[in-house]
């Protein structure tokens, strides 16, 4: 009867990024900055509105936000639209902690550095790739997001792209939380059991800055203001939680099998 | 929601102990035990709930003193919260059977792996577990397939949720709130602001508490549709999971077309909602209906399925007794008799007006609660339809009332998917000097340790999934 019942509502799964998906263009990201010079906003105004404390005034009266920090409250969005847009589109990560702050200050020499030997790692890489997770004290839905990849919209299976229990097997490692104290030795642990070449990548807003549960709010349960102070990230997407779509995108992005087209529209382009 | 009155009423751990042992031998439970340091000492409070609603009493352990009288041997259910309040203070409760670290440890290396009896060893399954869970660790004690004991550590996780709020605004709060248990972030949202609003007497507009209810409910069908996921996984049902997998994106894709959150993030806000949702009622129906119908069909299929259906019966047998006198929650409490539902005995947003069906099995095993949860998957379409009707009558009316900041206490609650969640809010100056979140996941992880009996090694990934709670809600 299941095996009937497998086949009443056809193919659900995305072509994605193969073809465009209507659903991850749709895609709620974080907060990006609509017009970069906030006038007649002072500092203390913007950096007010923002709870996590992602967004900074320069010096010179340039609006920035930390994306890396954004939780997607939108009280920024929703207080000055005339500086404040959500970001949309599957293409949320950044190759660098710094490449998250928009608009970005990262010169091409440092990005093509970065992504260089990102990819003389992961070119082994290739066809068949084995995912390890690693919980640091997330919120839980970060887990979900995850395991929807396993659904049959998203597929991963179609993509070579496989969930492994033991991290000897593992290529990529995905980090959720934000380094709570007693996950810190696990994770080390787990990453140094991975084999080489490895990839980690830091996924959702708590695991790339420490997000509402950062150093400065609770220093005595969480070690790190992220993950990046555990292990190594290679990958860094924010999101809280990141969408199903955004945590292919990064998958892609460490893999370098972002479609070329795609690529340039990628944020590490800086053209959105 | 109940405001709790500033009677500057404290009295001694001992006098509280006795007041907890009348209310729980009276048909009461208690419902949260937890502590907040002050200058004189640590405050420790009791939550009761019963048929009057939610009552709240404080005892103060005074500064200097290192331990008070255990309740625990007395009242069973306050082992967990015990150990709780022993890790985050370091206060003694006197006379605890086992004061081992629970969800906050000090040297997280040391891995006491004692077996209890002869020729027992210990899995250690965790913290790294194999698929993408939520760190904890089991320590399975058996003899080979039986599982006699199980002992549970969650402080590799542990985020200092609690210490999160102190010093935010009432209205920056529900941020954390959300994120405290984030598969539950609108039950969460609502019982933290509807204690919010308790203390500023503000009154959320119908309209409001018809979306928080939408919002509500949509979170409890992704969640028991979850569950069914990881039964189905379990099972080695492929398709099954595969299905029930469609139908949790579908519900999560809705309810990221109505806020632009799949978790519905932001919705809530002290004093109503944060915006009118992006989808008007008829297409809320529409799609509704569709996931009604198709998750109706698999679910009336699975529940026909009898090589499913026979590894859920008799597994993980709660005894409606112990449910009883454990106060446990949700359809994990309903499966074992329980008939307590927060959204009927202590009505909120829009329960008040619709109607819900609450759901109770006796037989309390994988497969009851599995059962409370088809019901309740059914009963939550019905009221969103209910709620999706009365928006569309209600039009462009007021979405938030005014809810200043005031000083004071209160405790608000919420029926998250997983069970009762319930918030104690102290509001000082215009901030939050403490706030305990309590979810139905701490409350009723702690008898995971005794629905063993007869069950083997195999058995342990349907009783896990049929408790259905997060790791995030128990750590804090």
């Amino acid at each position: 009867m299941w095996a009937l019942r497998g086949l009443r509502d056809g193919v659900l799964t995305t072509r994605w990024p193969v073809r465009p998906d209507e659903y991850a263009s749709a895609t709620r990201g974080p907060a990006t900055v609509l017009a970069p010079t906030a006038r007649g906003a002072s500092e203390a105004d913007v950096a007010g509105l923002c709870p996590t404390s992602a967004l900074t005034v320069t010096p010179s009266g340039e609006v920035r936000v930390d994306q890396g920090r954004c939780i997607l409250c939108g009280r920024c969005v929703a207080a000055r639209p005339d500086l404040f847009g959500w970001s949309a589109g599957a293409h949320q990560a950044a190759l660098s902690r710094a490449g998250l702050v928009v608009p970005g200050e990262e010169t091409p020499d440092t990005l093509a550095a970065v992504t260089a030997g990102l990819r003389a790692r992961t070119r082994a890489l290739r066809r068949s790739v084995h995912l390890r997770h690693v919980d640091t004290g997330s919120d839980g839905s970060e887990e979900w997001e995850i395991l929807a990849l396993l659904n049959p919209v998203y597929d991963i299976h179609r993509l070579g792209m496989f969930l492994t229990a033991s991290p000897r097997h593992a290529d990529v490692l995905l980090v959720t939380g934000p380094g709570a104290l007693g996950m810190a030795e696990p994770l080390r642990q787990t990453y140094e059991a991975m084999p080489h070449p490895k990839v980690a990548i830091a996924v959702g807003t708590d695991a790339v800055s420490g997000g509402t549960v950062g150093p400065s709010r609770a220093a005595a349960a969480t070690a790190t203001g992220g993950v990046g102070d555990i292990v190594p990230i290679d990958v860094w997407l924010p999101g809280s939680p990141p969408s199903p779509f955004a945590i292919l995108s990064a998958l892609l992005l460490a893999l370098n099998r972002l479609p070329t087209g795609s690529v340039a529209a990628a944020r590490t382009g800086g053209g959105r | 929601m109940t405001v709790v009155p500033d009677t500057g009423q404290v009295e001694s751990v001992a006098a509280l102990r006795d007041q907890v042992v009348a209310h729980c031998a009276g048909g009461g439970r208690l419902a949260d035990l937890s502590g907040t340091a002050l200058d004189d000492g640590l405050l420790i409070t009791a939550q009761l709930a019963g048929p009057e609603g939610i009552t709240t009493l404080d005892a103060l352990v005074p500064a200097g003193q290192a331990s008070y009288p255990a309740l625990t041997p007395l009242v069973g259910s306050a082992f967990w919260y015990e150990r709780e309040l022993h890790d985050l203070f370091g206060v003694v409760p006197d006379g605890h059977p086992r004061l081992e670290p629970l969800i906050r440890s000090a040297d997280h290396g040391v891995l006491p792996r004692h077996a209890i009896g002869p020729g027992l060893f210990t899995i250690p399954h965790g913290p790294v577990r194999s698929g993408v869970v939520e760190s904890i660790e089991y320590l399975v004690e058996t003899p080979g397939e039986d599982i006699p004991h199980l002992n549970m550590r969650l402080f590799y996780k542990h985020r200092g949720v609690a210490t999160r709020f102190v010093g935010l605004t009432p209205a920056d709060g529900v941020l954390a709130a959300e994120r405290t248990e984030g598969i539950a972030s609108v039950a969460h949202a609502i019982a933290y602001c509807q204690a919010v609003e308790a203390v500023a007497g503000a009154d959320v507009p119908w309209r409001a508490a018809l979306i928080r209810t939408v919002h509500a409910e949509l979170e409890r069908l992704a969640c028991h549709l979850d569950v069914i996921v990881r039964l189905a996984d379990a099972a080695g049902l492929a398709v099954a999971a595969t299905r029930f997998g469609w139908h949790k994106e579908r519900v999560l894709r809705l309810t990221g077309s109505l806020c632009g959150s799949r978790f519905g993030r932001g919705v809530v806000v002290p004093g109503g909602v944060g915006a009118a949702p992006l989808i008007g009622p008829a297409e809320l129906l529409a799609a509704v209906g569709e996931l009604d119908r198709q998750v109706g069909d698999d679910v009336r299929l699975l529940m026909g399925t009898a090589s499913f259906l026979d590894r859920l019966r008799r597994t993980g047998p709660l005894p409606s007794g112990r449910a009883a006198e454990h106060g446990a929650l949700g359809p994990v409490g309903r499966a074992s008799g329980a008939t307590e539902d927060t959204r009927t005995a202590r009505p909120y947003a829009a329960y008040v007006a619709l109607g819900v069906a609450v759901s109770s099995r006796e037989d309390g095993d994988a497969l009851a609660r599995l059962e409370v949860r088809v019901d309740e998957i059914a009963d939550s379409v019905h009221l969103l339809r209910q709620a999706a009707d009365e928006l569309a009558e209600t039009g462009a009316s007021p979405l938030r009332a005014d809810c200043a900041s005031a000083d004071g206490r209160a405790v608000g609650w919420a029926e998250a998917p997983q069970g009762e969640v319930l918030y104690h809010i102290r509001i000082e100056d215009g901030l939050i000097t403490g706030c305990r979140g309590r979810s139905a996941s701490f409350h009723n992880l702690v008898l995971m340790h005794e629905v063993f009996a007869g069950d083997i090694l195999t058995d342990f990934p349907f009783i896990e999934a049929s408790f259905g709670l997060s790791i995030a809600g128990v750590a804090g």
